[in-house]
């Protein structure tokens, strides 16, 4: 728990049975909770759980069917953004909605200003920003422009926002998905300052030791139900994950597996695009039987780089040989793809066409196999029966072969996308962001598969941002910054603090030359 | 009171659609049909009495059709994948010079060997046009809206070029018209006496087949994958330029059948008026029919029946035939707002 503040006793926020259907799903299920002044809850869930609907209910964008909401005594009128705002409660969602071409200030007064007035008061609002960003240790230049911030100034543009509206109480959704540890670390002192001096927060994560640690109670969804509140001094990490799924959570086990001969080789690799290096003389082999994770903050390399190991686009310069052949620009095609599984980072935009039905994407890389086409024609019973396999072995939740795989979840879609690759046996497995907005049980499920296939001798090049799967899962591991790659170390021989300093490019600090 | 999107559309709303659609745009134009100082439910009685109230306006309106099925088809075909043909006018028009230009008696042969190649050197012609564009946009992102449409306006000229010279018909007193097929190239006439002929069961088969490609093959799979999500297409390993390219010689080579059979079994000569914008009215038609291949059959059946009736509605009562343009363009209008509304439902 960071900072000596804490709950004051006073309630500031009430739900009583707020109830919320779509349809036939009971999206929020009678949920009542409080928030006394000063307190961080953590909000926990899987996907599905409910945790986005009722945080979108209290700040308006949905209007509940039933039940209650009072913010400071007073009851909050349902479905109006400004009556939220105005009752002092802010959010700061996961994806971050700045505008980069204009300052931090600008920034900030965007939307808190009425649009008839002809003038602006900048000076006073720079006062009260630089005020909140005092009390708060936020500092950020209120001059410089938001596009060329970094991801953690950004989102502490995005607190200074709420904050100078006046916030009094905060909902953060997710908001380490996208920092580094150290970052995340000076975010919790933040929410430590805040609660201290009076803010409640509203804390919503993935990340259960997160939560534990920044939180003084956490609250559990399931079903869109309330299943568990408990104070964080009084639980831990096993309870409350067992708590999320339903059930008791096995982690993934990792056997002993003596790699084999090089699978992918990547020698200098160098990818330029729009004139820029986005990759930078990377070397890198990966064994079968090992897998290989690759961290970093996102947008350092890691496309480039599963791109090139995918055979999507050719280096500038280097060489890249995969299962001894070197990999160019057409590799994607198909013959290779039979010995190459890839998992991609975007299930939507690149792993499943929504509008076809799951069968139609079951077969989506093998329908030009034999098995499925003959002379042309799409074997259809053969495909159905394929995929009705896959989602009885891989325990899609579907209404069948024949529903539209647009209407499937999150997880399993991955699901999905997961039996279609694990079908082919593959040698080697690009897994990119693999556990990427998966609840509890789907990620478990998802690291098991690609911890069996290590153990089935394949090759797996694991790019995640998940500080903590990569060190579960991997073998060795390497960071990726502006492009360029550490040399791969034993992943029991690093820190987490030596990886954090590595992904924020300190290598000089982090005892590691290149 | 919200309206809300629906997670698949509503199945009897999606069919009842062109429907409603007809009808909104049959009121929609009453009032300017009442402007011009005629009767609107006499006018709308010509219209489908015109279409469908004898054994030869049925025929007309089915030989009008014929055409608009298969430009009709190229459009759904292309749209499908995401390729942008608005080609098809100019498609249709190199189509018919190929078949003109070998069925005049370039090639004499048999009528059963004579008909199919005259109707594949058509075929073959659209889809040359197409695969210059499809080539500029798969290599070097050319957009294919800009290159197909212009490219109409070059075939036209060169239509005009070649009726005026080296096509010209030594016998049409002047005329700007090509020497007329032989025999042995002319479509058979399904009914005597009309001017319906095989080209009509030729392209309710071409969208039978079609429709099986579509559903039943490989390339059907693949091309629709293309269609609604390249990206995975591309993850899963299929080539977005090779599918294309195929897609592009599909859709050429139906809008060029449509000119050649307009040549062999309707006018027997190339002329520039052989089409009233038969390319440009098979979008509409593709749309219609929301790009399903057995659905454009249908709505060439519509868009026909429309341009056949005002014809008999301007004859008795003197109404423009301009109307049927304006039928034809609301309906389409009122048809996307359908669809719209389809995939929509309003809560109290």
């Amino acid at each position: 728990m960071t900072g000596t503040g804490g709950p004051g006793g006073e309630i500031v926020l009430s739900l009583k049975d707020v109830t919320k259907r779509f349809g036939d799903l009971v999206a929020n299920d009678r949920i009542s909770l409080d928030l006394e002044r000063g307190e961080v809850l953590g909000l926990l869930g899987e996907n599905g759980a409910g945790k986005t609907t009722l945080m979108s209910i209290l700040f308006g964008h949905y209007v509940a069917d039933d039940g209650t909401i009072e913010a400071f005594g007073a009851p909050l009128p349902p479905g109006s953004p400004r009556a939220a705002i105005d009752a002092g409660i802010g959010m700061v969602h996961q994806h971050f909605t700045l505008a980069e071409n204009l300052s931090v200030l600008d920034n900030v007064m965007l939307g808190s200003e009425p649009l008839w007035k002809p003038s602006t008061d900048r000076r006073s609002a720079r006062a009260k920003l630089a005020d909140l960003s005092d009390r708060f240790g936020l500092t950020v230049d209120p001059a410089t422009l938001v596009g060329s911030l970094s991801v953690g100034e950004r989102q502490r543009v995005e607190i200074l926002k709420a904050l100078y509206r006046d916030a009094r109480v905060l909902i953060l959704d997710e908001p380490t998905a996208v920092l580094t540890p150290q970052e995340s670390e000076s975010l919790f002192e933040t929410l430590g300052q805040m609660s201290e001096q009076g803010l409640s927060l509203i804390f919503i994560s993935h990340k259960l030791d997160e939560v534990l640690a920044a939180s003084h109670r956490v609250v559990v969804l399931r079903g869109g139900r309330v299943v568990g509140e408990r104070p964080v001094a009084g639980t831990s990490r096993e309870e409350l994950a067992e708590m999320i799924i339903g059930y008791d959570l096995q982690e993934p086990v990792r056997h002993e597996v003596a790699p084999g001969g090089p699978v992918l080789e990547l020698e200098g690799v160098t990818v330029a695009q729009d004139g820029r290096a986005v990759l930078e003389a990377v070397d890198l082999t990966i064994r079968s039987g090992e897998i290989l994770g690759v961290v970093g903050v996102s947008g350092n390399g890691q496309q480039p780089l599963a791109q090139v190991a995918g055979g999507f686009i050719a280096p500038a310069s280097g060489t890249a040989t995969l299962f001894g052949a070197p990999i160019g620009e057409s590799s994607a095609r198909r013959d290779v793809a039979g010995r190459v599984g890839r998992i991609p980072d975007d299930r939507h935009a690149l792993g499943v066409v929504s509008d076809m039905a799951i069968w139609e994407n079951a077969i989506l890389d093998t329908s030009n196999r034999r098995r499925f086409a003959k002379h042309g024609m799409l074997q259809r019973t053969a495909a159905k029966s394929f995929a009705a396999e896959l989602i009885d072995r891989f325990d899609i939740r579907c209404p069948g072969p024949n529903a539209a795989t647009g209407l499937l979840s999150g997880g399993n879609m991955q699901k999905l996308i997961l039996g279609r690759i694990f079908s082919l046996d593959p040698g080697f497995i690009i897994a990119n962001q693999p556990t990427r907005g998966l609840d509890v049980g789907a990620i478990a499920f998802v690291q098991e598969r690609l911890l069996q296939a290590r153990e089935g001798g394949a090759a797996v090049l694991l790019i995640s941002e998940d500080l903590d799967e990569v060190m579960s899962l991997a073998d060795r591991i390497a960071v990726v910054y502006r492009g360029r790659l550490t040399a791969p170390k034993p992943a029991d021989a690093l820190t987490t603090r030596e990886i954090g300093l590595l992904m924020a490019g300190q290598w000089r600090e982090a005892g590691h030359a290149h | 009171m919200r309206i809300e999107r629906r997670e698949t559309p509503h199945a009897v709303w999606a069919l009842a659609a062109p429907f409603i659609a007809i009808v909104a745009a049959l009121t929609l134009c009453a009032p300017l049909i009442l402007w011009h100082g005629s009767p609107v439910a006499e006018a709308y009685g010509l219209l489908v009495k015109g279409t469908l109230g004898s054994r030869g306006a049925i025929t007309e309106t089915l030989s009008r059709a014929t055409p608009l099925i298969l430009t009709g088809l190229a459009a759904a075909v292309a749209f499908r994948a995401k390729l942008w043909n608005i080609g098809g006018e100019g498609q249709f028009y190199v189509g018919a010079i190929a078949a003109a230009a070998i069925g005049a008696g370039a090639v004499v042969l048999p009528a059963v060997l004579l008909i199919p190649f005259v109707m594949v050197c058509g075929a073959a012609a659209g889809a040359l046009l197409l695969i210059g564009p499809t080539l500029l946009k798969t290599r070097l992102g050319v957009d294919e809206v800009v290159t197909t449409l212009l490219l109409n306006f070059v075939v036209l000229l060169f239509v005009s070029m070649m009726i005026e010279g080296p096509m010209k018909d030594p016998l049409a007193f002047g005329w700007p018209q090509s020497a007329p097929v032989i025999d042995e190239a002319t479509l058979p006439k399904l009914i005597p006496k009309t001017r319906l002929h095989l080209g009509f069961l030729i392209a309710v088969g071409a969208a039978v087949v079609f429709w099986l490609i579509d559903t039943r093959t490989t390339w059907g799979f693949e091309a629709r994958a293309v269609g609604s999500n390249p990206g995975a297409a591309r993850f899963a390993g299929m080539s977005i330029q090779g599918v294309t390219l195929r897609v592009a010689i599909f859709s050429g080579a139906l809008a060029g059948l449509a000119g050649a059979s307009e040549v062999m079994g309707l006018r027997g000569y190339l002329a520039l008026d052989l089409s009233p914008g038969f390319g440009y009215s098979g979008i509409v038609v593709a749309m219609l029919a929301q790009l399903h291949p057995l659905g454009v059959v249908a709505g060439a059946i519509f868009v026909a029946c429309v341009f056949v009736g005002a014809d008999a509605m301007g004859r008795t009562l003197g109404v423009p035939s301009f109307i049927a343009d304006v039928i034809v363009a609301t309906s389409l209008m009122c048809m996307l707002v359908a669809i719209l509304a389809a995939q929509y439902r309003i809560r109290p």
